[in-house]
């Protein structure tokens, strides 16, 4: 689906791209990770056709500079920083919709599931919602079409945790048909979403490796925690993880998104040594009450 | 076709709601409002009176207000959003890049066009509501030059826009390339030339190329045919040109050089990085 042959990239004197040799097929997962300046972004516009690169970039076949309708019309893209559009957000889905020949309303019904009523922000501009809002509706725009390559930069950074589960349903729903590339700076926010790894530095890849592919995006877990005593700053956290309090505090019960797992971990460690018990199991159950557990 | 059109609307939408597209609206309507309440219309400068003296007083002033707007905001449009980031985002989208720049150039056409366009018409209803003459054949050879103008100077825009990778870099060169072609237009310049030794074919010749000197002759040709005015420059244009072909060189020439200028910058943004 994606291929990439000696790709080099340079900004004068700064070869930012190093020979990169790539193959993407359908159902690939990749997480790309990297830290600053690793290549990552640069890659990224190569393969959207919007830089001028040496080497051979193909997508299902075609150069994305020379054929850029045809390719991009299969690909949704997730900014890491979203564009000051000062455009409103009716007319932007409108216009998106109107370029990727889609119907809007099925971009209105991404970002209701998403948990934001964009009809109801259509006439506001863009560049005045929330961080949050904004990738949403980004996000939005991209799976409300058909695309077959999902190339996203940093896609949950700025989303609750109910979007977030919401998010991963969403990309469970594509997974056996599209490829996605999750660009990230840190491994553990995307491990979950992906069966592959890519890392870069310095313009070359340096680690390429499948991974274990078990986990069910769309899944959930249940969590029981167990404080030493109660804290405002943990309650402060894990409220915002949708948990409610059953002990005066000290224990706490709540459901995690299945491929929040390593983020949820993540921050749980800050408090570890509050912490006296974890236990966290999948959960069985209506989807709907589970959603309105994390409501 | 749909998506030039789909970024035209988009780009028309975004002017109408900047600043600088209402201080522009408000320049142009406040000029006319202006003239006739200064009683330009009951004044005879030179044998002139009427509707006519105020459009040619219009157009002299659009003259120096217009290329240098269009200019500054179109600029900012490419550089702008390349810096911005928009690029990134918006031409990820599967826009053509001839669309997406054609369209951006279509929207601000429109948006560039209307307001100097709406306040012409607006001298003439008042001229007509007044009683006065309307001289249809000069209100349509004006249309036609604002046309030609706005379209040279938004091509040149967006040229400059393209070559530039700031848009600080690419207002700076805007408003050089507006203050050369003022220069240029200025007659007490062409004197010190031909005074310099220039000959006067050379001297008419920069003034020809000179889309601004081009557009402000052609309005003066309108309501004097002769070119009293403008001394013995008019012997020049008028052997060479005739009065008919110099005023379809004013209506062709600028609009081409435009054109062709949007051209080369067409030409620089397809064959370069987008964001």
């Amino acid at each position: 689906m994606i291929h990439f042959k000696n790709v080099r990239k340079r900004f004068r004197r700064a070869e930012v791209l190093r020979g990169i040799d790539l193959d993407v097929g359908r159902g690939h997962r990749i997480a790309l990770v990297g830290s600053n300046g690793a290549g990552k972004t640069t890659l990224i516009r190569c393969l959207l056709g919007e830089y001028i690169c040496d080497g051979e970039v193909r997508v299902n076949g075609l150069d994305p500079r020379r054929h850029r309708t045809e390719v991009l019309r299969h690909v949704g893209f997730v900014p890491q920083i979203a564009p000051p559009l000062k455009m409103p957000v009716g007319q932007l889905i409108g216009f998106a919709a109107g370029v990727c020949d889609s119907d809007p309303q099925r971009m209105y019904d991404v970002s209701m599931r998403l948990g934001l009523d964009a009809r109801r922000f259509s006439g506001q501009p863009f560049n005045k919602l929330s961080g949050g809002q904004k990738q949403k509706l980004l996000i939005s725009i991209a799976l409300g079409r058909d695309c077959d390559l999902l190339v996203l930069d940093e896609p949950a950074a700025n989303l609750d945790p109910e979007a977030r589960h919401a998010f991963f349903g969403l990309l469970a729903e594509r997974q056996a048909r599209s490829a996605m590339i999750i660009s990230s700076h840190r491994l553990d926010e995307v491990a979950a979403l992906v069966n592959r790894v890519l890392e870069l530095d310095r313009g070359e890849i340096v680690l390429d490796d499948h991974v274990a592919d078990q986990v069910d995006m769309a899944g959930l877990l249940d969590c029981h925690l167990t404080l030493t005593r109660a804290d405002a700053a943990f309650a402060e956290t894990v409220r915002e993880w949708g948990f409610t309090d059953e002990a005066d505090g000290r224990v706490w019960h709540g459901r995690v998104a299945g491929p929040d797992r390593l983020r949820f971990l993540g921050v749980l460690s800050r408090y570890a040594g509050l912490l006296k018990g974890i236990q966290l199991q999948e959960a069985v159950g209506d989807e709907e009450k589970v959603r309105a557990s994390l409501a | 076709m749909k998506h030039l059109l789909l970024t035209a609307r988009a780009d028309v939408s975004e002017s109408l709601r900047s600043r600088w597209f209402l201080l522009y609206a408000l320049v142009f309507g406040g000029v006319v409002v202006a003239l006739f309440l200064s009683g330009l219309t009951e004044s005879r400068v030179m044998g002139f009176t009427g509707l006519s003296r105020v459009l040619v007083t219009y157009l002299q002033i659009t003259m120096a207000i217009l290329p240098l707007f269009v200019l500054i905001t179109t600029v900012r449009s490419v550089a702008g959003d390349r810096e911005a980031g928009i690029f990134e985002y918006m031409l990820s989208l599967p826009v053509s890049l001839a669309s997406w720049f054609w369209g951006k150039l279509a929207g601000r056409f429109f948006v560039v066009f209307l307001p100097v366009f709406l306040a012409m018409l607006l001298a003439v209803a008042w001229g007509a509501a007044r009683g006065a003459d309307i001289p249809w054949a000069q209100v349509l050879f004006y249309t036609g030059f604002l046309v030609s103008l706005a379209l040279c100077f938004l091509g040149i825009g967006m040229l400059v826009s393209t070559l530039a990778r700031s848009s600080d870099v690419a207002t700076g060169t805007a408003f050089v390339v507006w203050l050369a072609l003022l220069m240029f237009m200025d007659l007490v310049l062409l004197g010190l030339l031909i005074r310099h030794g220039l000959p006067s074919e050379g001297v008419i010749g920069i003034a020809l190329v000179n889309p601004l000197q081009v557009f402000r002759t052609a309005s003066m040709m309108l309501f004097d045919p002769q070119l009293v005015l403008l001394g013995p420059a008019a012997y020049v244009i008028l052997d060479h040109f005739g009065q008919a072909g110099f005023l379809a060189w004013a209506l062709v020439y600028p609009a081409l050089l435009g054109l062709a200028c949007a051209a080369a910058g067409y030409r620089v943004f397809r064959r370069g990085d987008l964001p």
